[in-house]
């Protein structure tokens, strides 16, 4: 049976270390199949059939978990461009909505601002020809209103299959723009926590270093409960806190993504700690 | 009740109702008593096919190629009472939960492939398979099945699930069988065939030997 033509994904792949083994599995062809356990065996690759379908198991699963991971990690890439286009329609539709506000201030005494008047506007019948302009922008901002919140129910849907802990633990849309600022899932994974707590605060960073303001004690993770519902007094903490875990959770999302739902109660605890400091505190000092 | 079951697939009772059953960890959440786990035919061809008492000449120990793993509902069942279970599949996506359901299977084999290039994978999987069963409800369901003839031993099985949908939503199903069944006789002798609407709309179960 040596004599077959085709080589077994096996033959070139140390049997301990299974190095090798996941490339002979994906780029490795044959014609046709042969009794490969018997074939392995003689080849010294397992003692016995049974040996060789355990390192078959190991090496098939090992093999199918990288490139799994590797394709979704693929898909950080979409939700990075989902959470920006999403941010941008949003902002691009506050803006024009105060443009269009201070437009129909000239013709409609009751005029606001904000999308909820653009979309009353919008829907307006028996449009004069002069006012034509002023509805079909309001249109417009409807339109990138709607875009928006579209945006932000892909991203929420999408985020939890991204980074299924990051998600859990910094819900889904700040879970996104923290990968987003990062560049990507598996730069979020490699940064130090201290740089995932002021992810989204560069411009005051960069201050700081240059001796013109004090270090930012947080980045865009300040709109996250832990932080903003701690008495400023303790932010700083709450906000260490808060990253150590958001930067756990994003490595194990990248290297593993096996899910842990033991971070969520660990930080939950330790914020509970951090904001019972300012409850006594505040009992003693006065 | 005939029961051509393979060993290892009991009717049990679950709740006062009797069904399939293997002995395995839980993978799709289906009820479990004991080490038994409910098999639902609404969810799996192949249950349905067993489900409807076709015969699928398995003796036990039986090694297995299965064309369309998906996340490893029906695949799962076959490793339980299966031997080497060998689970192609080329959507990353659900793999993520076949990849969960082989944890506890020391014997099933996820492979990340494309079932109409066996050649991408015949350097993995053996030759002289006692089972060849096939889910795959993509075009070319017949092509798939006579590509991966080159795996089956020649006493071997085929068991096939055909989706009339999947080679054509507007045609009758009934000529879409006859086609792919006209198809398979190519390199297969059709040993059973059956409608399994009780449980799937428009899919044929078929058994095959090879020719
Ligand atoms: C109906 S689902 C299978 C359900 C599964 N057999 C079960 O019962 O648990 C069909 C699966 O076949 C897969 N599939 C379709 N074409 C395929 C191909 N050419 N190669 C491998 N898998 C394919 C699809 O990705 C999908 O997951």
């Amino acid at each position: 049976m040596s004599e077959n033509p085709d080589r077994g994904w096996f033959d070139d792949v140390d049997p301990d270390g299974l190095e090798g083994a996941r490339e002979a599995i994906e780029e490795g062809r044959a014609d046709a199949p042969a009794d490969w356990p018997a074939l392995a065996v003689e080849a010294g690759f397992a003692v016995d059939e049974d040996a060789y379908y355990d390192r078959l198991h190991e090496a098939t699963t090992m093999a199918a978990r990288e490139t799994i991971r590797e394709r979704e990690a693929a898909d950080d890439r979409q939700l990075v461009h989902a959470v920006r286009a999403m941010d941008d329609c949003e902002r691009t539709a506050n803006e024009l909505a105060e443009r269009l506000a201070e437009w129909a201030g000239t013709v409609d005494p009751d005029a606001r601002t904000g999308v909820d008047y653009a979309r009353e506007l919008a829907s307006r019948a028996d449009v004069p020809p002069e006012e034509r302009r002023l509805v079909s922008l309001a249109d417009r901002v409807v339109g990138l209103a709607d875009e928006a919140a579209a945006l932000r129910a892909f991203v929420e849907e999408r985020t939890p299959v991204v980074a299924p802990n990051l998600a859990a633990l910094a819900g889904p849309v700040l879970a996104a723009r923290l990968i987003s600022l990062a560049g990507g899932l598996e730069s979020l994974a490699k940064k130090p926590s201290g740089t995932v707590q002021v992810l989204g605060a560069e411009d005051a960073l960069f201050a700081h270093l240059h001796g013109r303001a004090p270090s930012p004690k947080h980045g865009i993770i300040y709109v996250h409960d832990a932080v903003r519902g701690t008495h400023p007094e303790n932010r700083g903490s709450a906000a260490r806190a808060l990253a150590g875990k958001l930067a756990i959770a994003a490595r194990v999302d990248h290297y593993s993504g096996e899910l842990k739902p033991e971070l969520e109660a660990e930080l939950d605890d330790r914020i509970a700690t951090i904001q019972a400091r300012t409850d006594s505190g505040g009992d003693t000092d006065e | 009740m005939s029961d051509n079951l393979p060993a290892g697939v009991e009717r049990r009772d679950f709740d006062g109702v009797d069904r399939l059953a293997t002995r395995g960890e839980p993978v799709y959440g289906e009820p479990t008593d004991g080490e038994w786990r409910a098999w639902d035919p609404t969810r799996s061809k192949l249950g349905a096919m067993f489900e409807l008492g076709m015969e699928g000449g398995f003796d036990g120990g039986d090694t297995v190629l299965y064309l369309g793993a998906a996340s490893g509902t029906t695949v799962s069942h076959v490793a339980d009472f299966a031997g080497p279970t060998y689970a192609v599949e080329f959507a990353p996506r659900p793999a993520r939960d076949l990849l969960s359901a082989a944890e506890s299977r020391p014997r099933l084999f996820p492979l990340l492939a494309d079932a109409r290039t066996p050649e991408t994978y015949a350097h993995v999987v053996e030759s002289d398979v006692d089972a060849i069963v096939q889910d795959v409800a993509t075009r070319g369901q017949a092509r798939v099945a006579l590509e991966n003839r080159r795996f089956l031993a020649d006493d071997g099985r085929l068991l096939l699930a055909v989706k009339a949908r999947s080679e054509d939503v507007t045609r009758d199903p009934a000529d879409v069988f006859a086609d792919v069944e006209a198809e398979l006789e190519a390199a297969y002798e059709i040993l059973e065939r059956r409608r399994l609407e009780e449980y799937h709309t428009d899919h044929l179960g078929i058994v095959a030997r090879p020719r």
